[in-house]
């Protein structure tokens, strides 16, 4: 097929589906770029509405010019067709596979545009030549007693709202958690006018450096990233925030909000050290342990998984389904420039070109270093086994039914169920409304910890056919079938008020 | 005959089978090729319907069942103590709306022939039945209260079932598919090949839901259980403000019906955690699980013509089985003819919970030679009705 | 104590002047700033828990920031099971807590 006559979808404007749309584009693709935010820019360029313009907002971003350049080539092109407050709700997939996959092109992309959980938002059913999922990842964070009062947030709540508003979630504030993230995190508050009054990193040293150092010439190809680092390494001394390896928070306290923290040593398994507990008091303590890809688009297209879970793709970033293209962190925790390069190949190869094309060399290029990185990453700052030892009973793990740990257990021992499936329903574990977005990866670990074997059933919590809530009277309602059509361009125009949601 | 059964399946059907025999005594081994409550007992409503049952062999057998629940219910409890969760048995009663007037009609002659069969099914006018459902749209053109409808929680009932069996002394091996038979030297089943190895037994009984023609194939004979796509929709949280089940009375239409096309129908219930249940489709796709936006859409327009506040409400999950379609409408509960040792307790169609327990003890006298309480011979895989299903013609 | 707006006389980023907004929260007058977030104007008024759970009735709020968990769930203008931390604020916004009691004997987990 002509490059012109191919029409590319790319769900998700965060760094990898900026880049995919562009690269696409310059192929000569038409090309249709949605997301479910009102803002393109995803959770890295996450920043301040129209409403709010300052003169030096730059200051708050790394690799802001590129945003720029991106989003305004994109924003001026004709040919790219931009989609704000478009929440992808379904994909239907081709026919199966034996095996689960797919085949082919899913039958149609199932998209509601309006405002975020609006109620008689503009149906859409798209069915484009080619996909890129760029859907991107949200911080994961691990129970512990105390993690459901307010004044807990996510380390990507306190960015969020500090990037996107200039608020700060707190004033005297502790971070913790695992992984690097946690320094973007802790230069956003401080920055915002918050007080850090520590960084809690639960890896030790020893494995920060076997993650960091067996390769550290590739480092260098990282260079941009660590720069970025540097950065906010250099920040944190200047507001001189204290960062501690092998400590975690093990409980929050408070009766209808937090006011203050148990700070702990931890084993190089992450289990707490009986005896080295101290207090803190907070008014906001900020907790992730890591990311969790948003997959559930890729599994309704059928995409197979890779066995640590994250899309499975080739060099071209084509997943298991022809035309269907996956980029950026829902193929692995990369970072932002392995994003962006994931992206540009994406974008190319979905628009007719192949993986081998010289214009992609460097991209090419750029992609191992940055998955050597990520590597070395995850090897340094992964979950370690021994992090149950912070649950108590009582401690609430999924947070939407209220499900506690003794509870699940209980279910688990009594009815002696090796099957993901039943325990939640038995349980509710995992059903309300976040559909397992919180708790599903914790519930899977720590039932199939539990359970001889393992669980039996091959169901994961990954799975969720309605990707986003749509109300009864949306979805009895006829779609529209062909955007040039849809009328939702004007739609966007007139609404674009009410449209707008800060995703 | 040896005292022993292997039964393949571990969803409702074998639960049920599995602790009646073990209760009376029998050995009793239960493979799964996944895990226990892993097929479509965990993937349905928990409906124990009498309502959408017309005059036959099927009502007979969902009357019977209605008579086991509430003992068998407090039976479980009792045996499996607190920590066991709840299995939400709740006789709600049920509710069946017309909402057009062509529909009122048919209703009204459906349920004064349930009455004759011994059904209790009043008919109450729209005030009244305003008066059971505040929040019920303008349509009301005619409508029934079966206060005999109930539910269980169909994926906890399961594994109590199981549970309570294992405590009687059955076995149970998950990850276990069956491979293929065992025949003595007369051709009779006396077991069947797993992957570690053969498993023995007298009697080899077939529950595998809408998979049992898949076994029966494997074992021999041709069976015609199909399967037949359903799925639902789940509302989130909110107050509750439905209280019994609601049926569209075009339910009663799409059970009945043998037509492979899309059909759907609205029932609309509230379950203890304070969301909505609302199925569901039927239609005839093979195991294709995907998800099929028209079907959602039709089930959701069909909820809000019933309660027109559901408009405004969210989804938030749809899922989805396949309900073990049998091509005369009953299900096979007994030895099969053909092959001396095999038998089956399937083909239950859209009512496999509700039915669970009563074929459970048709199965269990059938094994040990008692009369059951309900004549077995409609059921039985020698009824006239089946006979020109068991050719394979494809 | 708690969640605060970055004055913005002093934030480096030099912006310029906001445009103040009034949303409605349980009947009580939250001041905010045009593009806010419901949540961040909620936040920044000083409330960290505007949700009461079903089944513990414990107060819940903002905590994923980004649309993941669902915590933040408020009736906005009369419409439910909205995400405040998704939804822009608008003036005037009606904003109603919600709090969904279990069913007479409803599973406690
Ligand atoms: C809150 C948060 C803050 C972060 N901050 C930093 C940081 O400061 N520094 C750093 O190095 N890394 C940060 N990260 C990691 C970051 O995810 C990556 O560096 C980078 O943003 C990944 O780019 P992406 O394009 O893959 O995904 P994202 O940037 O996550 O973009 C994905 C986009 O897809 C959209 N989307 C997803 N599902 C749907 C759907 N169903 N329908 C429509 N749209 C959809 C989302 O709205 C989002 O805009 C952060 C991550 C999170 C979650
Ligand atoms: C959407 C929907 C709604 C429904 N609503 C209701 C309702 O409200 N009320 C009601 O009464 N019924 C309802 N049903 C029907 C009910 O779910 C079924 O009739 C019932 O669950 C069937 O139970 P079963 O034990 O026969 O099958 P299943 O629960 O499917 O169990 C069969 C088992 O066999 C196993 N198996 C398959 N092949 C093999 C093999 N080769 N080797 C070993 N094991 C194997 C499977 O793993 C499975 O665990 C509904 C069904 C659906 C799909
Ligand atoms: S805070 Fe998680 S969805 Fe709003």
């Amino acid at each position: 097929m002509n490059a012109s006559n191919i029409q590319v979808l790319v769900i998700g404007a965060g760094p990898a589906g900026l880049a995919a749309a562009r690269a696409a584009r310059a192929r000569g693709a038409s090309v249709t770029l949605l997301d479910s935010s009102d803002q393109l820019g995803g959770q890295f360029w996450r920043h301040l509405p129209p409403e709010r313009p300052s003169a030096e907002e730059r200051m708050l971003h790394h690799g802001w010019a590129t945003f720029r350049e991106l989003s305004e080539t994109l924003e001026a092109d004709d040919g790219c067709q931009i989609f704000r407050g478009a929440q992808v709700w379904a994909i239907e997939r081709s026919p199966e596979r034996v095996d689960g996959t797919a085949v082919g092109l899913p039958g149609a992309v199932h998209v509601v545009v309006g405002e975020p959980d609006g109620v008689g938002r503009q149906r859409l059913a798209l069915r484009p030549n080619a996909i890129v999922l760029a859907t991107g990842a949200h911080d994961r964070t691990l129970p512990f007693p105390g993690w459901d009062l307010p004044g807990v947030f996510t380390g990507g709540a306190a960015q969020a709202l500090a990037k996107g508003e200039r608020l700060a979630v707190g004033r005297r504030v502790v971070v913790a958690g695992a992984g690097p993230f946690l320094l973007p995190v802790a230069a956003a508050l401080a920055t915002t006018g918050a007080t850090v009054l520590g960084v809690f990193e639960a890896n030790r040293a020893a494995a920060l450096v076997r993650g960091w150092l067996p390769n550290p010439w590739e480092l260098v190809g990282a260079a941009n990233k660590g720069t970025e680092l540097a950065g906010y390494l250099a920040g944190h001394l200047r507001h001189r925030i204290p960062y501690r390896l092998g400590r975690a928070v093990v409980a929050a306290h408070g009766s209808d909000r937090v006011e203050s923290v148990t700070i702990a040593s931890v084993a190089a398994d992450w289990a707490p050290i009986p005896g080295t507990e101290q207090r803190i008091e907070v008014d906001a303590v900020c907790v992730s342990h890591g990311f969790t890809p948003r997959l559930e688009l890729a599994i309704a297209a059928g995409c197979a998984l890779t066995a640590d879970r994250f899309v499975k793709v080739d060099d071209g970033q084509g997943t298991s389904v022809s035309s269907v293209f996956a980029a950026g962190e829902i193929t692995g925790i990369g970072g932002v420039d392995l994003a962006l390069a994931e992206g540009r190949v994406a974008g190319h190869v979905a628009a007719g070109g192949t993986a081998s094309d010289r214009e992609l060399r460097q991209d090419r290029r750029r992609r191992r270093t940055f998955r050597g990185f990520a590597a070395r990453l995850e090897a340094a700052h992964g979950i370690r086994s021994g992090w149950p030892g912070m649950l108590t009973d009582g401690t609430i793990v999924c947070r939407c039914e209220e499900v506690s740990f003794s509870a699940l257990c209980g279910a688990a021992e009594s009815t002696g169920s090796r099957s993901l499936r039943s325990l939640k329903l038995s349980t509710r574990v995992g059903l309300g409304i976040c559909q397992g977005r919180v708790c599903g990866r914790t519930v899977e670990e720590l039932l199939g910890r539990r359970l001889v074997g393992g669980l039996g059933d091959g169901v994961t919590a990954d799975r969720r056919p309605i990707a986003a809530p749509i109300r009864l009277g949306e979805l009895a309602a006829d779609p529209v079938a062909d955007v040039a059509t849809s009328g939702v361009d004007e739609f966007d125009q007139r609404n674009s008020e009410s449209t707008r949601g800060p995703t | 005959m040896t005292n022993n059964v292997i039964i393949v399946g571990a969803g409702i059907i074998g639960a049920a089978c599995a602790r009646a025999l073990a209760v009376a005594g029998v050995e009793v081994t239960v493979i799964d090729r996944g895990t226990v409550a892993g097929g479509t007992s965990a993937a349905c409503e928990g409906n124990l319907l009498i309502s959408d049952k017309g005059p036959g062999h099927e009502l007979v057998l969902a009357q019977y069942a209605s008579t086991l629940w509430k003992h068998t219910v407090a039976e479980l409890a009792e045996q499996l103590g607190d920590t066991f969760p709840s299995v939400e048995y709740d006789p709600k009663g049920g509710l069946v709306v017309a909402t057009t007037v062509t529909g009122a009609g048919p209703l009204l002659s459906f349920a004064a022939g349930q009455r004759g069969a011994g059904v209790d099914a009043w008919t109450i006018d729209a005030d009244e039945a305003r008066r059971l459902e505040p929040d019920l749209g303008p349509a009301v053109e005619a409508a029934v209260y079966y206060p005999e409808d109930a539910q269980v929680q169909p994926t906890i009932a399961t594994e109590a079932l199981m549970a309570s069996a294992r405590l009687h002394g059955a076995r149970v091996l998950e990850n276990t598919p069956v491979l293929g038979p065992i025949h003595d030297s007369a051709g009779a089943l006396v077991g069947v090949r797993i992957p570690s190895g053969e498993l023995r037994a007298g009697r080899v009984l077939v529950a595998a839901g809408p998979w049992s023609g898949q076994v029966a194939n494997l074992l021999g004979v041709y069976l015609p259980v199909r399967p037949r796509r359903g799925e639902l929709l789940v509302t989130t949280r909110m107050r509750h403000r439905i209280f019994h089940k609601v049926y569209d009375a075009d339910y009663v239409g799409a059970v009945g019906s043998d037509d492979g096309a899309l059909q759907t129908s609205s029932v609309v219930e509230s379950t203890a955690s304070g969301t909505v249940l609302i199925g569901s489709s039927r239609q005839q796709v093979g195991f294709d699980s995907s998800l099929r936006v028209d079907a959602l859409s039709e089930i959701a327009a069909k909820a809000i013509r019933l309660f027109p506040f559901l408009a405004d409400v969210a989804v938030m999950r749809s899922y989805g089985g396949f309900r073990p379609f049998m091509p005369d409408h009953l299900p096979v509960i007994g030895e099969d003819p053909r092959m001396p040792g095999l038998w089956h307790a399937t083909g239950h169609e859209g009512a496999g919970i509700g039915l669970s327990l009563a074929t459970a003890v048709l199965i269990r006298d059938l094994m040990l030679g008692i009369i059951p309480p309900i004549d077995a011979s409609p059921y039985s895989a020698s009824r006239a009705s089946l006979a020109p299903h068991l050719v394979d013609v494809a | 104590m708690g969640p605060r707006l970055f004055p913005f006389g002093v934030d480096p980023i030099r912006p310029e002047p906001t445009t103040p907004l009034t949303i409605i929260l349980d009947g009580v007058p939250v001041a905010g700033v045009a593009g806010q977030s419901v949540a961040g104007v909620i936040l920044a008024g000083g409330t960290l828990g505007f949700r009461r759970t079903s089944v513990h009735g414990t107060p819940r709020g903002v905590f994923c920031g980004i649309g993941i968990c669902y915590d933040c769930l408020v009736e906005v203008n009369g419409r439910r099971d909205v995400r405040a931390c998704q939804r822009r604020a608008t003036e005037g916004d009606v904003v109603t807590t919600q709090h969904d009691a279990l069913p007479p004997g409803g599973a406690a987990a």
